[in-house]
């Protein structure tokens, strides 16, 4: 009672000045915060803009070339292959792992028992770091003592050099991302199940529609707005790949498993050629909000659908 | 059939996929431990073996003389205390403000930290990078340290939960002369402690597993922190594999903690992060 008595009196004055205004207390409380958000953040993103237009090796000072190196990037083989690698993973990771990932939320969004443990024991990859998990993968991958090459015995399938050879390195990459993200991706799409209201399963059992049909009809439409979700974040990370590849190949053998971050990498902190490498860096930022925008004008054309 | 017998397959059939899928996700870290405690000449045998003769517990004890597991043990804690903390402060204080207080460009300025938690890390990277070559912190855990004080992710999800926080309360303590600072201290702050807790852990486990980021900035290996160090402990020592497994078991424990005893601070945090876009 007594605060909406204090509100009461109060509201004459606050609608008299409009709104009260804290602009210093603001300014103190956000200014550590403002201060690290424009140096680390905001001033990077222009400065790496700057950078693109100039040629710089960290000895000289920067020199301002104009648009050679989006010129270079167009002729660059190298690009072309680590464009190609990156979609390549992109497409094996993303529809694989969303698959995988489905298939346990699936299955776990029901009354079950041992909930809690399947939940963590498939959240435990997310969690652990990707050097970690390169080391426990080089072993498993190891072509003569590995467990993979053992595992896969049993079905008649014999000595694959999965790191070691250009035809698998990348496969052996995607492997362990599926692997790493699918508990986090579980997470996300078994909220999305329990968002389903229950009245939809019971109407459809009404009509007689068979588990089937009700998770064509029902489940995998109103779970869109989720698997949209998950699967932009999915291609924007794949997009951004770059632990497993230093970490397992190097991006060999060749170039076979090098993605576009890798080769920024090497541009910027191997060959020392900033400018180039900040090309790469706007290249792959505007591939990243493509996807964004493709997406989101996607997400509308699909809801119009259902 | 009826309708009980039809469940109980049901159930049977779930738990069979379920384990599966437990058993592809947990495989690796059973043969990271069991690998940890085999002799040398257990590793390299066709077929491969589950489990050694006995237990080697000496591949522990070994892991400090080979390389200097401590330090980087010590430098990973010291450089994700200070991050947590800092990030914790400076998101909640900035979360408060853009969420309670009016002031000018409030909702530009908070729109502009939306819009760059969109962007890839490894466009920031490269000036932060030459920022800290000049300020001559390149191979220095500050490099590691300074940065990351500051979250836009952290201050939006603060902010989100600011905002839920009725205001009928801070407009009676400011009545009572309490100034904004002081309703942050005293009343909003107390009732943020999930969000806090979530942003903690979540800030933790990136920073604990970051890898890139000392990649570029660390090269003496007096700084290495615990990824950095594995990592090159990997280069050095690739055929002692269960010296190098007993090693990675330890690095992945603290996070492991973490999660046993907040799981639902982490199933928390993935929802949040799910409001990202």
């Amino acid at each position: 009672m007594q605060i909406s008595a204090n509100r009461n009196l109060n509201r004459p004055r606050l609608r008299g000045r409009k709104l009260t205004d804290d602009t210093p207390w603001a300014m103190l409380m956000l200014a550590p915060n403002i201060i690290g958000f424009f140096m680390f953040m905001v001033f990077p993103i222009l400065a790496t803009l700057f950078f693109s237009f100039t040629e710089y090796d960290l000895i000289g000072a920067p020199k301002i070339i104009g648009l050679d190196n989006y010129v270079e990037l167009f002729r660059d083989p190298i690009i072309a292959t680590t464009l190609n690698n990156t979609l390549v993973f992109t497409l094996i990771t993303v529809p694989i792992g969303m698959a995988f990932s489905l298939l346990l939320a699936i299955f776990l969004d029901q009354k079950i028992a041992f909930k809690r443990f399947y939940r963590g024991a498939y959240f435990l990859p997310s969690i652990t770091s990707m050097v970690a998990v390169s080391i426990v993968w080089q072993w498993i991958y190891n072509p003569e003592f590995g467990l993979m090459n053992y595992l896969l015995s049993f079905v008649g399938i014999r000595g694959i050099t999965w790191l070691s050879s250009s035809s698998t390195s990348l496969l052996s990459l995607a492997i362990v991302n599926i692997w790493k993200s699918a508990g986090y991706n579980m997470m996300l799409f078994l909220a999305g199940l329990q968002g389903i209201s229950n009245t939809y399963y019971e109407a459809g059992q009404l009509d007689g529609a068979s588990k089937w049909k009700q998770f064509i009809h029902i489940t995998l439409p109103m779970l869109s707005p989720t698997t949209f979700f998950i699967f932009i974040m999915s291609v924007i990370s794949s997009f951004q790949v770059f632990d497993s590849v230093i970490l397992m190949t190097k991006g060999g053998p060749g170039r076979s498993s090098s993605v576009l971050v890798h080769y920024l990498y090497q541009n910027a902190f191997q060959y020392f050629s900033m400018g180039y490498a900040c090309a790469i860096a706007y290249l792959l930022f505007f591939i990243v909000l493509l996807v964004t925008m493709l997406n989101m004008r996607l997400e509308r054309k699909i809801k119009e659908i259902f | 059939m009826n309708i009980k017998t039809k469940r109980i397959g049901t159930q049977v059939l779930s738990h069979l996929v379920l384990i599966l899928g437990a058993l592809i996700m947990l495989m690796p870290f059973i043969w990271m431990l069991t690998t940890s405690f085999k002799g040398l000449h257990e590793v390299f045998v066709i077929p491969p073996k589950w489990f050694g003769e006995r237990l080697v517990w000496e591949n522990y004890l070994q892991i400090s003389s080979r390389f200097d597991y401590l330090a980087y043990f010590l430098n990973s804690i010291k450089v994700s205390v200070w991050v947590v903390f800092f990030q914790l402060l400076t998101s909640a204080m900035a979360g408060f403000a853009f969420a309670r207080l009016n002031f000018r460009f409030r909702n530009q300025m908070f729109l502009l930290y939306l819009a760059t938690m969109m962007v890839p890390m490894h466009v920031i990277i490269i000036p932060n990078f030459l920022q800290m070559r000049i300020y001559g912190l390149v191979n220095t855990l500050w490099s590691l340290m300074i940065p990351p004080m500051v979250s836009a992710f952290g201050t939006f999800l603060l902010r989100q939960f600011f905002i839920t926080v009725p205001k009928d309360m801070d407009e009676a303590a400011r009545i009572d002369g309490c100034t904004p600072l002081g309703i942050f201290f005293k009343i909003c702050l107390p009732m943020a402690g999930s969000t806090i807790a979530t942003l903690a852990i979540f800030s933790f486990m990136g920073i604990w597993n970051d890898y890139f980021t000392p990649l570029i900035y660390i090269s003496n290996a007096v700084h290495y922190t615990l990824p950095l160090g594995l990592a090159s402990m990997k280069g050095m020592y690739s055929t002692d594999w269960p010296v190098l497994m007993a090693a990675t078991c330890i690095s992945i424990l603290p996070v492991l903690i973490a999660f046993l005893f907040a799981q639902d601070a982490f199933v928390k945090g993935v929802m949040l992060s799910g409001l990202k876009e």
